[in-house]
């Protein structure tokens, strides 16, 4: 705690864990008169992953870099691929492209839905509540929101028969600890009974969906055919035994139609029935309103931003009259507020090209109740652009893609915002980070089954190139290389750097989407994303901070994603090539 | 008399009993078990009060708990919320900050010798164990405390197994597994990267219903899962013994699904049941979509099975024989260490690994 706080009345409120996110969370707020004054965003694991890769050989660094996270476990392994291709000026079969497009578009849907239904729901729907619904009305409101098959009185009926029998039991399971009752909860049980529901059916459909990722990658998490040049899903027309054939092609069209299903039928509805009833939570959680997207989802060449259906681009100060460009010499990383040293003193942030870490835990004696927020305080660096905190992820995209004129998200966007009768300005809140997450989600649903089609249409027409082997022969490389590879993630922009030396990582770094937005204070002392996110955060009752998950989980925190080190020997890095 | 409180217990919960009849015979299915054992089973599972667990997560990804989402038979909503009173587990549950702590508190004492813990993820020794706190504790004090008051442990994922990736060279965080993070517990180990659900929704059924693990090898992992090697159950093993070989990725032997030994496969030295059970609902494996195995079941097989794409250096003769035997020491003895484990979880002592396994850091 602070001086200032033990001289006044301000208590502080501590969430540790902050559950239903990946990884290990700690916030930290002063109340005072009932609204955050002040809020601190803590990593409290670090592995050292980076350290590990080292000396190893790059072909294989994907394998290792996608185990920094299991809930978007693609997207690693994709940026990973991407910096060792980029270091070895290798060019991806255009199968390679669409393949990657699949597996990481799906990774998007069934992410973006388990965290709207399974990390994020709890807080705005209270699961006893439902018990006390009409099951005729919860019918009828859900027929009025979608086209949705199940929906009838005695479908609604069985769920909330199946939840009142695990209340009733006393044994709640997974329900046990919840804020039940807290007086922000304010839906209606039939819409808590319809969203209960909904919990269940998207707990089914993540699992099914996610085949596509077995098809495509022999198992999820984990898939396991990226290459370094291209992929193993070898394509071929006439072969039973090939990993894309027709029937291969087949049964992912289905996987495809039916996540564009889910989404259109339950998804969005729901968002949309569930954000009109949280109005105040259009104008809290309003965060940083810098917003950054490197872009990607190529139609063609992956090299042309151009080609993006997500644009690449820069929005500052909320003005989405102006997109500027992403220049990535502007990247630098504090560790003034973070448990690693620089050797030239902790105030000055450091391009991460010239990174150079050293874990330092300075923190605390476990067990401990307070961390000393004056000094350092996180496993997060704190990542900046020109100087200055940005938000990633969805809505990032979303204002990026908005601002920058790209029709499809111009069209979402506008389409959801008539449909909350709402001005543009809301986007810039804890319900439009919902809200950008769904439309996105939509957007990429609408995609998937084009990019098999395509598929369809190169296998039927015998190219089948999936792999680029001219640079498969470490013999065929450089003596030194160094690449990067940046990936529009689930929680927004992902960039790996990689500098290979006599056939092995040298260097590598990953500055990952939840490092940005949960990231500590810099030299300067600015928030990062979540920190700024929180203020004047309304919370009615100190013992359970609900409206605090609310704003951080509309970020959906990756937090093992976000904890990393550049190299713990603080050697220099050379510059990493960049477009 | 037991038929009909057992029907109306399991209407209770909203949970038709042709529903748990099939999720328990597909669980016998899984762990070899004959159908005599389903009635026994099905009671197990349908007692009124249900065990807890509870699921600590430290130095991990979160991919085990993803795994455990996926599974398929049993359901995950089934697993969940009628076979268990699944308590604790940050990724998924309601509560957050004090109320989860509460609740771990509460499951430590109220259910002190009962309850099942599940750990992923690796346990750090390093900078007294600060690399990892949940809070406001360190990782070991908090699976110190839970697991020496659980009836059992489960370790999921190679991180829990042997400190998986985050204990690969150098180590940088002192990571280690469940077992020797906390001498002297009955830990049951669901190695690979990640655990696959089938296996250890397996292994809570069978607990659930004899009170017991299944058999289990010299490394603590049961040997429905663990006891075979994948060369000998793969698919392309008939390619393999014709001498019909992948070459170059996406070559016409790729194409047609020939034998990936050549391309680095460690199924010739790994032992898992990944070509049998799949993944995802039986939709694939990695070798199906292409890839070699990277032994991902194996005991430190991050710094072992590596480089992934270099051949194995001698995989001597052909068919199956030959081949089992070149991994007998390793193989005789994992059956012979399930076989004098069964039937003795109360009093398993941890089980000394190889020397070039347990030093980790340098090798």
């Amino acid at each position: 705690m602070s001086e200032r706080e033990r001289k006044t009345n301000m208590s502080r409120i501590v969430v540790d864990p902050v559950s239903r996110i990946e990884g290990h969370l700690r916030i930290e707020a002063n109340l005072d008169g009932g609204k955050i004054t002040d809020a601190w965003s803590s990593g409290t694991m670090f592995r050292g992953i980076e350290m590990i890769l080292e000396g190893r050989d790059p072909r294989e660094a994907w394998i290792w870099a996608q185990r920094i996270c299991g809930v978007c476990t693609v997207v690693h392994a994709i940026a990973s691929v991407r910096a060792v291709e980029d270091a070895l000026q290798i060019e991806v079969p255009d199968n390679a492209r669409i393949v990657r497009n699949i597996i990481s578009g799906a990774q998007m849907v069934q992410d973006h839905v388990i965290h709207f239904y399974h990390l994020h729901a709890l807080d705005w729907v209270d699961v006893a509540s439902a018990l006390k619904a009409d099951p005729v009305k919860t019918s009828s409101i859900a027929q009025s929101i979608s086209d949705c098959e199940k929906s009838s009185a005695n479908y609604f009926r069985g769920i909330q028969k199946r939840v009142k029998g695990v209340v009733d039991s006393g044994q709640l399971s997974l329900f046990a600890s919840g804020y039940w009752g807290h007086p922000a909860y304010t839906l209606p049980p039939e819409v808590n009974l319809l969203a209960v529901a909904h919990y269940l059916e998207a707990l089914s459909w993540q699992k099914d969906f996610i085949r596509l990722h077995a098809v495509l990658g022999g198992k999820n998490p984990h898939p396991q055919s990226f290459l370094v040049g291209g992929m193993t899903t070898a394509m071929d027309p006439n072969e039973p035994a090939a990993v894309i054939n027709p029937e291969r092609i087949d049964l992912l069209l289905d996987l495809c139609r039916g996540a564009k299903k889910f989404v259109d039928e339950y998804y969005i509805p729901d968002v949309l029935a569930i954000a009109p009833m949280y109005k105040d939570w259009l104008t809290r959680g309003e965060g940083l309103g810098n917003f950054l997207s490197y872009g990607d989802y190529s139609s063609g060449n992956q090299n042309d931003p151009s080609t993006f259906l997500f644009p690449r681009g820069i929005v500052m100060g909320r003005d989405i009259s102006k997109v500027l460009p992403v220049d990535p010499s502007k990247i630098t990383e504090s560790v003034a507020h973070s448990w690693y040293e620089y050797e030239g003193g902790d105030a000055n942030p450091l391009h991460p090209s010239k990174g150079e870490t050293k874990p330092k835990y300075s923190g605390p004696k476990a067990p401990y109740e307070h961390l000393d927020v004056d000094a350092k305080y996180s496993w997060l660096k704190a990542p900046r652009y020109d100087g200055k905190p940005m938000e990633v992820g969805p809505l990032a995209r979303m204002v990026v893609g908005y601002a920058a004129g790209k029709k499809e998200i111009r069209d979402a966007v506008n389409g959801a915002l008539k449909a909350l009768n709402a001005p543009p300005s809301v986007l810039f809140s804890t319900l439009g980070r919902i809200a950008a997450r769904a439309l996105e989600a939509q957007l990429m649903a609408n995609q998937l089954e084009g990019w098999v089609n395509e598929l369809s249409s190169n296998l039927a027409h015998g190219k089948t190139t999936i792999f680029n082997p001219v640079r498969w022969d470490p013999g065929s490389w450089p003596s030194s290389a160094s690449g990067h590879g940046w990936h529009e993630a689930p929680r927004g922009s992902l960039g790996h750097w990689v500098e290979i030396e006599g056939k092995a990582i040298k260097n590598y770094q990953a500055v990952v989407p939840t490092t940005w937005n949960a990231g500590p204070r810099d030299a300067q002392g600015q928030r990062g994303a979540y920190e700024m996110s929180l203020m004047n955060t309304p919370v009615a009752d100190p013992n359970r901070p609900l409206e605090i998950l609310r704003t951080i989980h509309s970020f959906d925190p990756c937090i093992a994603c976000a904890v990393h080190v550049i190299d713990a020997q603080g050697r220099e890095y050379t510059i990493p090539r960049v477009a | 008399m037991l038929e009909n409180n057992l029907e109306s217990a399991l209407k209770s919960r909203g949970f038709s009993r042709r529903q748990l009849v099939k999720f328990c015979s597909a669980t016998l299915a899984t762990l070899a078990l004959p159908e005599r054992y389903l009635a026994q089973t099905v009671a197990a599972v349908s007692k009124v009060r249900k065990p807890v667990l509870v699921w600590l997560q430290f130095q991990d990804c979160t991919g085990c708990s993803e795994s455990m989402l996926r599974s398929s038979h049993p359901e995950v909503a089934d697993v969940v919320l009628d076979l268990l009173s699944w308590e604790y587990h940050e990724v998924i549950m309601a509560g957050a900050g004090a109320a989860a702590n509460h609740v771990l508190d509460r499951v430590v004492k109220e259910e002190k010798g009962k309850y099942i813990v599940v750990v992923e993820g690796a346990i750090p020794t390093g900078a007294d164990g600060m690399y990892c706190t949940i809070g406001g504790r360190t990782a070991l004090d908090i699976a110190n405390q839970v697991c020496s008051n659980a009836a059992a442990t489960i370790a999921v994922g190679a991180c829990a197994f042997d400190g998986g990736l985050v204990r690969a060279k150098p180590n940088p965080t002192g990571a280690l597994g469940v077992h020797e993070a906390v001498p002297g517990l009955k830990v049951i180990n669901m190695a690979g990267c990640p655990h696959n659900p089938a296996n250890t929704a397996a292994v809570l059924v069978h607990y659930l219903t004899f009170h017991d693990v299944p058999d289990l090898d010299q490394y603590n992992r049961p040997l429905f899962a663990y006891g075979r090697v994948i060369h000998d159950q793969c698919e392309r093993r008939a390619h393999f013994d014709a001498g019909r070989f992948v070459t170059e990725w996406g070559d016409e032997a790729h194409r047609k699904g020939w034998c990936l030994y050549k391309m680095g496969c460690k199924g010739p030295e790994a032992t898992f049941n990944c070509p049998i059970v799949q993944w995802n609902d039986h939709t694939s494996w990695p070798i199906r979509a292409g890839h070699g195995c990277i032994g991902c079941a194996s005991p430190r097989f991050w710094d072992h099975m590596s480089p992934f794409y270099d051949r194995l250096p001698s995989v001597p003769g052909f068919g199956v024989e030959a081949s089992a035997g070149m991994l007998g020491v390793g193989m005789v003895g994992a059956a012979i260490a399930g076989v004098t484990v069964h039937g003795l979880i109360r009093t398993i002592k941890p089980i000394p690994y190889p020397a070039d396994v347990r030093t980790g850091e340098e090798n």
